[in-house]
C-alpha cells in the first residue's frame, strides 16, 4: 500500500499525480473464499479490515452489488457519538467512538474526524431530567458528558434561538465532547484500501441473488458474477437486512424504512458544533465544505426506495429555522434519501444465527454511521471465533423471542417509532 | 408526496393518515396464542422488497383503518380497502 | 456620457426609460429595467466578478440562467443578506446591493491565489492523504480548511420576510414556458383542462428570449407576448411566472416555488416573499428545455469564456456585449446563428473554430452571410489572459482529433463555447422515468416514464424551434385527453428554421505540449478538472458516483448542469467503456435551490407543533403561572405570589392541599367515551385487570399493555351506563392510546360492537383535591356527596352552580379527592363557583408542579416511571393482573426477560440525612469510585422536596428492588457533581394504607 503524506502528495505533485496506484484492486471473484462478506458499505468493509487485521483471516471477498460505499455510508449526516442510556448500547458506541480517534492513522486514510461534539437540546423539564439520566449513564460507563445552561449552549450555537419565545424553548443540552462529524465517504474508502491491501477482494457490481445452504450450513452464494463457495458468510447490507435474510429463509425483526437528509447551499462557517433536538427529532451539523446538513424522522412508511417525500424535508426545515432563524435564507441545495434497517427495539443486530456459518449485522436504524468502526470489529470476531464479542452479545437475534429487548426510547415494537 | 385513495372518504394526501405499519401479520387469538404466536407476531417481518400489504389510519380524516396495498420500491399503490378487503394483484 | 460601455444604444428586452443604479462590490453602477444583475455588469465592462472554489482564480460570466456555475454573489445585507444567488439570476431593481464571494482582501486581488500556485499539492482528494500527523492537529487543519471553504456567508439576523404554502389539483401542469410549454398549454388550455403553466424566468418565452427565431414573421418574444395574453384570457390557464418546478415527487405531486417578491428591494404589502406551491396534477407535461455544454480546453476558465447562447442572450435580450471580439469554439451546427447575432450586435466575431470535418450548406450560409470565417476541422487548445481572456490558441486536428500541425493565435475577448445541448430531465427523473443515452445528440434523454408525464421540446432532445412547437402542441393535447378532456393539438404556427445540432465529440481537448499545465476545468464551480478526472480513474474511483464523491464533480451550487456530461464522458474515455455504461448519477430534489425560508412556510416558530390550550390558559396566565409543555399542550405550572419562586410556591401549594384544599385544572387528561354492547368484553381485552364486576357509576383504575407485555398507559374507567364507559389516559399518551384502540377494533376484533370517540376536548376536568373537598363541593351542588352516595371510586352527574357536570371520586393527591369533568365553555364558571365557595377553607389554585410533588409522595407512576422498559409487576401492579382473563401483553410480558428477578421495580429514595435533594436523572449505584464502567442498578425517575414530610423523596426504578427496601445506596450524578446517599423505602410515602382518600 501507498503510505500517504503530506511527504507523497509533494512527492507525487512533482511528477502531475501520475503514479498514484489504485487504492484499491478490481478483482473477479475467485471460486471460494474462507469468508464472505454481503455489502461493501462501511460495515462490510470495516468487518473485512477486522477479519484481516485481528484475526488473520485474509481469504475473504466483500460483494457488492453496485459500488463500494454506496449505500447508507454515502448518504448519512455523519454523526459521530456514543450518547445512550442503555450500557449494551453505550459500551459498544464507546468503543466505536474510541476507534474512530484513531482511525484515519490506522486506515492511514483521513476519514476527517472532528470531535465538534454533539449537543441534545433539552426543551422540558422531563427532558432535563431524561437528558442527564443519560448523560450519568453515558459518564459512569465510561464515556464523557457534559451539562450545558442553555447560556452555555448558546457560546457553542451562538445563531441558535434561546429565547423564550420558542414554541419549545431550550432549557440546556447534554453535549459530548468527543462526538462531532466524519466525512463519510472516505471512511468507506478507507476501509476499503486498508482491507485490500491486506488481500481481501472486493468486488463490486456482484449482487448476491441466493444463498446456498446445505445440511444447516452455509456453502456459498450466488451472484450476478456466478456461484462462489464460502465457508462462512456475514450479511452488512443494513437497509436490505430483511431482503437478504429471505434468501436464506429467514424472517428478522426489521422493518426497511425510507429517511431523507438534505444540505443547504455552503456557507462559510457558522455552526461548530452538532445540534440536535429532541422535541422536533431534527439534527443539523455544518460540512467541512460549507453545507448544512440536515435529518429528521423517517417518513414513517416501508420503503426501499432510496427518495422520500417533500412533507417531512418542509418539516425537517422548518424545525432547523425554529432553532436557528437566521438560517431562513439559505438555500436548500439537495435532499436525499436512504433505507434504513428499522429494529424492532431500535438497537442493531449483530449475530450468528441458527444456520451454520451464516451471520447477520443490521437492525441500525438510523445509527449504523458511527458505528462503522466498532460494528467491524466486534463482527469480525463474531465471524472468526463463531461466537459473540462481549460487546456485542446484548445485540443477539434471540433477545426478541426472550424478552431481553435494548429499546433505548421505550417505544416498543413499533420499528418507524425508534 | 403519497395519495391514499381512503375507500370510505375517497384519494386523499398522505397528510391525513398515519401510517400503522405491516397488514400481513395475523394477530394470535387472545386466548390461544402461544409464546410463539405472539413472537411471531409482534417482532417478524416479511419485509418484502416490493408489493406489501399495510395499514393506514385516516386519523386525520374518517378515523378508520384501511389496508393498502404498495409497492415500497416505486411507491406506487395498487390497491386499497377495508382491513379485510382481498386486494387486487395489480396483474392485470 | 455612456455608463455602459459594452451596453448597444438599441434593442433588447429593456426599458432604457427605466435606468436603475445598483452596487457591486461597493462600486456604483447603472442598468435598466429588464436587466438581470449578470446583464448589467456585462453591459458596464465588469468581467472580474468571482474567485474559484479552490484556486480562487478569477472567473466571470459563463452562463445565462440557472446554469450559471461562477458568478455568486452575496446578496442584499443585513438581515436579507443571501450568499450563493447567481447573477443571472437575480433581477435588477433599483438600490440592489450584491458583492462578491470567497475572495480576501478584494475580488481584484485576492491573497487565497495562492492556492493556484500550490495546485501542484491539491489534487483531487488530497485532503484524504494528509493532515493525519499528528493526530491531534487535525482541529487546526480542519478549521482552516473550513474557513477556506464555503462560499459566501450566512445572515446572523432573523429572516424579516414571510414565505406562504399553497395546495393545488389540476388536470395539467406544464413544467417551462418555453416554445414547447406554450404550445401545450395552448393544447391543454382549449380543452376545459384545469392547466397551471410555470416559468423560473421573469417571463416565458425560454430560449426565444435569447434568439432571433421568427414565428409567423414576427420576433419570437412578440410571439411569446400574445400566446401569453392569449392563455391569460382563459379562465382554465394559471400562468406562474417566476416559479420554479422544484421537485418531482410520488404520485404526481409536484413541488413549485414561486419568487413572488424576489425581483424588489422588499416584498410589499405582507406579500410573502416565496410561495411553495404543492400542486397535485392529473397529467405532467415537462417542457424544461436544454442547456448547453461547455468545451473542455486549457485556461477555459478565464473570463471572457462563456457559453455561445449566453453571450446570445445578452445580446440580443439585453443589448448587453459580452466583449467586443470574440471567437466562436464549437462541435456543433447551434452556434452559427448565434454567432451572426453577435456579429450584428455588433462584437467582432473573429472566427469559428469548428470541430467538425464537414459543415452543412445552412450553417456555411450563415457564416458566409454575416461575413464570418469559418475554421473547420479546427480546435481551441487554450485561453490566455488572466483576469480577462485576449487571445486563444487555435490548431487544427486529424481525423482522431488530435491537435496537428501550426498553432495560431487569435485575439480576442469573450470565447464562445458549444459542445452540444443537454436536455433538462432533472424532472423527469425525479418522477422515476428512466434515462436513455443518445449517440446522436450525446445527450441523456427521457425514455421511459414511470408516472403519468410526457417530455417536449429540447428537454426531450427536440432542438429544433419548429419541432419544439409541434411537439408541445402534441404533448399538451395528450395531456389532457389523458386526464379525461377531448381536444386536439392546438394549431403550430410557422417559424424560422433553425440548424440540427449534431456535434462531433472530443471531450476534452488534448493540450499540445508546449501549452503543458493550463488548466481543463469540467466543472468550473468546484474547480474539477480532466485530469482530477484522470486521477480518480487512476485511483480506482471509477464508478460515477466515485467520480462525484471523491472529486466533488457535480456538487456544487449548480449541481452540475454544465459539467456532469463532460465528467462523466471523460470518465467513460477511460474506462473505454459507453457513456452509457457509466450512466448518469442521480438526479435529486430541488431542481434549483429553494430559501429554507420558504420550505418551512408558515409551519416554523410558534407553528413547528401546535398549541394546545386548557379553557383555563388566560385565567392561568393572568395569574403570572409559567407553562410547562406536556405533548402539545401548555399546562399551568404554579401561582407564584408575594415574590415566591416557583419552586416555594409548589412546596406552598402541595402543603396546603394535604392541609386545606385545592383546585387545579386537569383538562388535558386524555378522554375516550366507549360505547357499544361488546364494549365490557373490549376494555377486558386491553386492560390488564377485569371490570366485569364493575357496577354502573363506579370507576376502576386500570392498566394496559403493549403487544409486547411492557406498561403502555394508564387511567381510570368508569362505567356511566350499562353499554358505556369512559376512559382516561395520560396526557401525553392520549393520541396514541386512541389510536391503538381503534385499530383493534377496525383491523383485529371487528366483530366486536363497540364505538370510540375521543372526548378529550369535550370535557374540561378540575380536580378538586384535599381534607376540606367535600366540604367546598357541598356548597356548590344540592347533591348528596356523602360517602354512601358518592364513595371513593364513585362516580356521580350532578349539578355546579347550574352547570350539569360529571363528578368522579378519585384521587390522584391521595387525599380525598374529586375530578370534575364539564363543557369547555363552562369551565370558568365551575372554577370560579369552587373558589368563591372555598374562600372560608382557604381554597387555592395549584400547579402541575404541587400535583407532581404529591403524586410522587403517593408514588404514583407517571412518565419518568411509564419508559416504555417497565413492566406491570416492576411498576407494582402486579396484583392487579387477572388471571381468570386473557388480554393484550399478556402471554409476552411472561416472557424470561420480562420476569427475571432483577428486573426495574418501582421503589422510594429518601437521602439519608434526610435533607440533601436527590439530584434529578442519578444513577444508583453502589460505589462511586469504582473502576468505570460502573455497574447501575437502577435510576431516579422522579424527585422532589416533600413539603408534607419535610424532606427530600424520590421515586426510582431499581433492579429487583421491591425486596431491597432498607438498603443504601448512592444516587450519583456526575453529570452534576451530586452524589446522595439513600435509603431504599416503599414508593408511597404518604398514607400508605389510603385512609385519606377514603375519609
Amino acid at each position: 500500500m501507498q503510505k500517504y503524506s503530506i511527504f507523497s502528495l509533494a512527492r507525487n505533485a512533482l511528477t502531475s499525480h501520475k503514479n498514484w496506484g489504485e487504492a484499491w484492486r478490481n478483482p473477479d471473484p475467485k471460486q471460494e473464499y474462507d469468508v464472505i462478506i454481503i455489502g461493501a458499505g462501511g460495515h462490510g468493509l470495516a468487518t473485512a479490515y477486522y477479519l484481516a487485521k485481528n484475526h488473520g483471516i485474509t481469504n475473504v471477498a466483500v460483494l457488492e452489488k453496485g459500488y463500494l460505499g454506496g449505500g447508507n455510508t454515502g448518504r448519512n449526516t455523519t454523526i459521530v457519538r456514543a450518547n445512550y442510556l442503555l450500557p449494551e448500547n453505550e459500551l459498544f458506541y464507546e468503543h466505536s467512538l474510541k476507534l474512530w480517534e484513531g482511525l484515519s492513522q490506522d486506515l492511514n486514510f483521513n476519514v476527517m474526524f472532528s470531535q465538534r461534539g454533539v449537543i441534545n437540546l433539552a426543551h422540558t423539564d422531563a427532558q432535563v431530567d431524561a437528558h442527564q439520566r443519560r448523560g450519568n449513564a453515558m459518564i459512569l460507563n465510561g464515556a464523557d458528558g457534559v451539562w450545558l445552561n442553555k447560556h452555555e449552549v448558546k457560546a457553542r450555537a451562538p445563531l441558535l434561538d434561546i429565547s423564550d419565545r420558542a414554541r419549545f424553548p431550550i432549557k440546556g443540552g447534554l453535549l459530548q465532547p468527543r462526538a462531532g462529524t466524519a466525512r463519510h465517504d472516505a471512511v468507506a474508502w478507507g476501509f476499503a484500501r486498508g482491507a485490500d491491501a491486506r488481500g481481501v477482494d472486493i468486488i463490486q457490481n456482484c449482487e448476491v441473488t441466493g444463498i446456498d445452504i446445505e445440511n444447516g450450513g452455509v456453502v456459498g452464494v450466488q451472484t450476478s458474477r456466478g456461484a462462489i463457495k464460502a465457508k462462512k458468510i456475514g450479511t452488512a447490507v443494513a437497509g436490505h437486512t430483511g431482503h437478504i435474510a429471505a434468501m436464506a429463509e429467514m424472517r428478522l425483526p426489521i422493518e426497511s424504512h425510507v429517511l431523507q437528509a438534505m444540505v443547504s447551499e455552503p456557507v462559510k462557517p457558522c455552526l461548530d458544533t452538532v445540534v440536535t433536538s429532541g422535541a422536533t427529532h431534527t439534527y443539523i451539523s455544518q460540512s467541512d465544505k460549507g453545507e448544512l446538513v440536515m435529518g429528521g424522522d423517517l417518513d414513517l412508511y416501508n420503503s426501499y426506495a432510496q427518495r422520500g417525500n417533500f412533507p417531512r424535508i418542509e418539516e425537517v426545515v422548518a424545525s432547523v429555522i425554529s432553532m436557528f432563524p437566521a438560517f431562513s435564507r439559505l438555500r436548500l441545495m439537495r435532499t436525499w434519501g436512504g433505507v434504513m434497517d428499522m429494529s424492532m427495539d431500535g438497537s442493531p443486530i449483530i449475530t450468528k444465527t441458527d444456520i451454520n456459518g451464516f451471520y447477520i449485522n443490521g437492525g441500525w436504524c438510523y445509527g449504523g454511521f458511527k458505528a462503522t468502526p466498532g460494528s467491524g470489529w466486534v463482527y469480525a470476531h463474531t465471524i472468526a471465533n463463531d461466537t459473540p464479542h462481549k460487546l456485542n452479545e446484548g445485540f443477539a437475534l434471540n433477545r426478541f423471542e426472550h424478552g431481553y429487548m435494548i429499546d433505548e426510547e421505550g417505544s416498543g415494537a413499533t420499528p418507524n417509532a425508534h | 408526496m403519497l395519495e391514499i385513495n381512503c375507500p370510505y372518504c375517497g384519494k386523499r394526501a398522505q397528510k391525513e393518515f398515519t401510517y400503522a405499519g405491516d397488514a400481513g401479520a395475523e394477530r394470535p387469538n387472545l386466548e390461544t396464542g402461544t409464546n410463539q404466536d405472539w413472537f411471531e407476531f409482534v417482532y417478524l417481518r416479511n419485509n418484502p422488497r416490493g408489493l406489501h400489504d399495510e395499514l393506514w389510519h385516516h386519523s386525520a380524516g374518517c378515523r378508520r383503518l384501511i389496508k393498502v396495498r404498495r409497492d415500497v420500491v416505486t411507491h406506487e399503490i395498487i390497491d386499497t380497502g377495508a382491513p379485510s378487503d382481498s386486494l387486487s394483484t395489480g396483474a392485470s | 456620457m455612456n455608463h455602459q460601455p459594452f451596453r448597444k444604444p438599441t434593442g433588447g428586452n429593456i426599458d432604457r426609460s427605466q435606468p436603475l443604479t445598483f452596487t457591486f462590490d461597493g462600486k456604483v453602477y447603472q442598468g435598466y429595467s429588464g436587466d438581470t444583475l449578470a446583464s448589467a455588469l456585462m453591459a458596464n465592462g465588469v468581467k472580474l466578478l468571482a474567485r474559484s472554489f479552490k484556486y480562487h482564480r478569477p472567473r466571470g460570466l459563463t452562463g445565462y440562467g440557472v446554469e450559471e456555475s461562477n458568478v455568486l454573489v452575496q446578496l442584499r445585507t443585513g438581515a436579507r443578506s443571501e450568499p450563493n444567488i447567481p447573477a443571472t439570476q437575480v433581477e435588477l431593481y433599483e438600490g440592489l446591493v450584491a458583492e462578491s464571494q470567497n475572495r480576501w482582501p478584494s475580488l481584484h486581488f485576492d491573497i487565497g491565489a495562492v492556492n493556484s500556485k500550490l495546485s501542484g499539492l491539491f489534487p483531487s482528494g488530497f485532503y484524504y492523504k494528509t493532515f493525519m500527523w499528528p493526530a491531534k492537529f487535525w482541529p487546526f487543519y480542519e478549521h482552516a480548511i473550513r474557513h477556506i471553504a464555503g462560499m459566501g456567508k450566512s445572515p446572523t439576523l432573523e429572516d424579516p420576510d414571510s414565505y406562504a404554502h399553497n395546495y393545488r389539483h389540476c388536470d395539467v401542469l406544464i413544467a417551462g414556458g418555453g416554445p414547447a410549454g406554450l404550445m401545450a398549454a395552448l393544447s391543454a388550455g382549449q380543452s376545459g383542462a384545469r392547466v397551471i403553466l410555470c416559468d423560473e424566468n421573469a417571463d416565458f418565452g425560454g430560449m426565444l428570449r435569447g434568439r432571433r427565431d421568427t414565428i409567423r414573421g414576427k420576433p419570437g418574444p412578440e410571439w411569446v407576448a400574445d400566446t401569453a395574453a392569449r392563455l391569460a384570457a382563459m379562465k382554465n390557464v394559471r400562468l406562474l411566472r417566476r416559479t420554479t418546478a422544484a421537485g418531482y415527487y410520488d404520485h404526481n405531486l409536484i413541488v413549485l416555488d414561486e419568487r413572488v417578491a424576489d425581483h424588489k428591494a422588499t416584498p410589499e404589502n405582507h406579500e410573502p416573499r416565496h410561495r411553495i406551491w404543492h400542486v397535485r396534477a392529473k397529467e405532467v407535461v415537462l417542457a424544461t428545455g436544454s442547456i448547453e455544454r461547455p468545451l473542455v480546453f486549457a485556461d477555459n476558465d478565464r473570463p471572457g469564456v462563456m457559453l455561445t447562447s449566453a453571450a446570445q442572450a445578452y445580446a440580443n435580450a439585453h443589448g448587453a456585449l459580452a466583449g467586443r471580439r470574440a471567437v466562436i469554439f464549437t462541435n456543433n451546427a447551434s452556434a452559427y446563428a448565434a454567432a451572426a447575432d453577435l456579429k450584428a450586435a455588433g462584437i467582432e466575431v473573429q472566427a469559428i473554430v469548428d470541430l467538425r470535418d464537414s459543415l452543412e450548406a445552412p450553417e456555411l450560409k450563415i457564416a458566409a452571410n454575416a461575413n464570418i470565417g469559418v475554421l473547420n476541422r479546427h480546435v481551441v487548445v487554450a485561453a490566455h489572459g488572466a483576469k480577462s481572456v485576449h487571445s486563444v490558441t487555435v490548431m487544427p486536428v486529424d481525423s482522431n482529433t488530435t491537435p496537428v500541425g501550426e498553432a495560431q493565435e487569435i485575439l480576442c475577448d469573450v470565447v464562445c463555447l458549444s459542445g452540444g445541448w443537454t436536455p433538462s430531465v432533472h424532472l423527469f427523473s425525479q418522477s422515476r422515468g428512466k434515462l436513455c443515452y443518445d449517440e446522436t445528440l450525446s445527450a441523456f434523454v427521457p425514455d421511459k416514464s414511470f408516472q403519468r408525464e410526457r417530455s417536449a421540446g429540447a428537454c426531450q432532445g427536440a432542438f429544433q424551434l419548429d419541432a419544439c412547437l409541434h411537439e408541445g402542441a402534441k404533448a399538451g393535447a395528450q395531456a389532457a385527453v389523458a386526464a379525461g378532456f377531448a381536444t386536439t393539438a392546438a394549431d403550430v404556427p410557422r417559424c424560422s428554421a433553425d440548424a440540427v445540432v449534431k456535434p462531433r465529440l472530443l471531450w476534452a481537448i488534448p493540450a499540445p505540449d508546449h501549452l503543458h499545465g493550463g488548466k481543463q476545468f469540467v466543472d468550473l464551480q468546484n474547480d474539477v478538472t480532466a485530469a482530477d478526472v484522470g486521477l480518480a480513474y487512476q485511483e480506482g474511483y471509477h464508478s460515477v458516483e466515485h467520480l462525484k464523491r471523491y472529486t466533488t464533480l457535480g456538487m456544487g451550487t449548480d449541481q452540475g448542469r454544465t459539467s456532469n456530461v463532460n465528467g462523466l464522458a471523460i470518465m467513460a474515455g477511460h474506462r473505454a467503456e459507453a457513456i452509457t455504461a457509466v450512466g448518469t448519477t442521480t438526479f435529486r430534489q430541488p431542481f434549483t435551490p429553494i430559501p429554507m425560508g420558504a420550505v418551512a412556510g408558515l409551519n416554523a416558530h410558534d407553528h413547528v407543533a401546535p398549541v394546545r390550550t386548557t379553557p383555563l390558559h388566560h385565567w392561568h396566565e393572568s395569574l403570572g403561572s409559567p407553562f410547562a409543555p406536556t405533548g402539545q399542550w401548555l399546562r399551568a405550572q404554579g401561582y407564584p405570589k408575594d415574590g415566591e419562586t416557583l419552586e416555594q410556591a409548589t412546596m406552598r401549594e402541595a402543603k396546603h392541599v394535604r392541609e386545606k384544599v385545592g383546585i387545579v385544572d386537569v383538562s388535558t387528561l386524555g378522554k375516550i367515551d366507549v360505547q357499544g354492547p361488546d364494549a365490557l368484553e373490549f376494555l377486558n381485552r386491553v386492560y390488564i385487570n377485569s371490570f366485569s364486576n364493575l357496577a354502573v357509576g363506579k370507576c376502576r383504575y386500570g392498566v394496559m399493555l403493549r403487544e409486547d407485555g411492557l406498561v403502555d398507559d394508564d387511567g381510570v374507567v368508569t362505567r356511566l351506563a350499562e353499554n358505556r364507559y369512559m376512559i382516561t389516559t395520560t396526557t401525553t399518551h392520549a393520541s396514541a392510546v386512541m389510536n391503538r384502540l381503534e385499530y383493534l377494533l377496525d383491523v383485529d376484533w371487528p366483530s366486536l360492537n363497540v364505538h370510540l370517540l375521543s372526548v378529550t376536548d369535550d370535557w374540561s376536568g378540575i380536580a378538586i383535591a384535599g381534607p376540606h373537598s367535600r366540604t367546598v363541593l357541598t356548597k356548590v351542588t344540592s347533591a348528596d356527596l356523602s360517602n354512601s352516595a358518592v364513595p371513593f371510586m364513585g362516580y356521580a352527574e350532578i349539578d355546579i352552580d347550574g352547570v350539569p357536570v360529571r363528578l368522579f371520586r378519585i384521587s390522584f393527591s391521595g387525599e380525598l379527592a374529586y375530578e370534575i369533568n364539564m363543557a369547555p365553555n363552562a369551565t370558568r364558571t365551575v372554577w370560579d363557583a369552587l373558589l368563591k365557595a372555598g374562600a372560608n377553607q382557604e381554597i387555592i389554585p395549584y400547579g402541575l408542579e404541587a400535583m407532581n410533588v404529591l403524586r410522587i409522595e403517593k408514588g404514583h407512576v407517571v412518565g419518568g416511571e411509564l419508559n416504555g422498559r417497565t413492566t406491570a409487576d416492576g411498576l407494582g401492579f402486579g396484583k392487579m393482573i387477572s388471571t381468570k382473563k386473557a388480554f393484550v401483553g399478556k402471554v409476552p410480558a411472561r416472557r424470561a426477560g420480562l420476569t427475571r428477578d432483577d428486573i426495574h421495580q418501582l421503589v422510594g429514595l429518601v437521602p439519608t440525612d434526610e435533607k440533601t435533594r436527590i439530584p434529578r436523572g442519578a444513577q444508583l449505584i453502589a460505589d462511586p469510585k469504582a473502576t468505570k464502567p460502573v455497574a447501575m442498578q437502577g435510576e431516579v425517575t422522579s424527585q422532589c422536596m416533600s413539603p408534607n414530610l419535610g424532606h427530600p423523596i424520590a421515586l426510582a426504578l431499581l433492579n429487583g428492588g421491591r425486596a431491597r427496601h432498607g438498603e443504601t445506596l448512592k444516587a450519583h450524578s456526575p453529570i452534576t457533581g451530586q452524589t446522595v446517599t439513600v435509603t431504599v423505602t416503599n414508593p408511597i410515602f404518604i398514607d400508605p394504607q389510603g385512609e385519606r382518600l377514603r375519609g
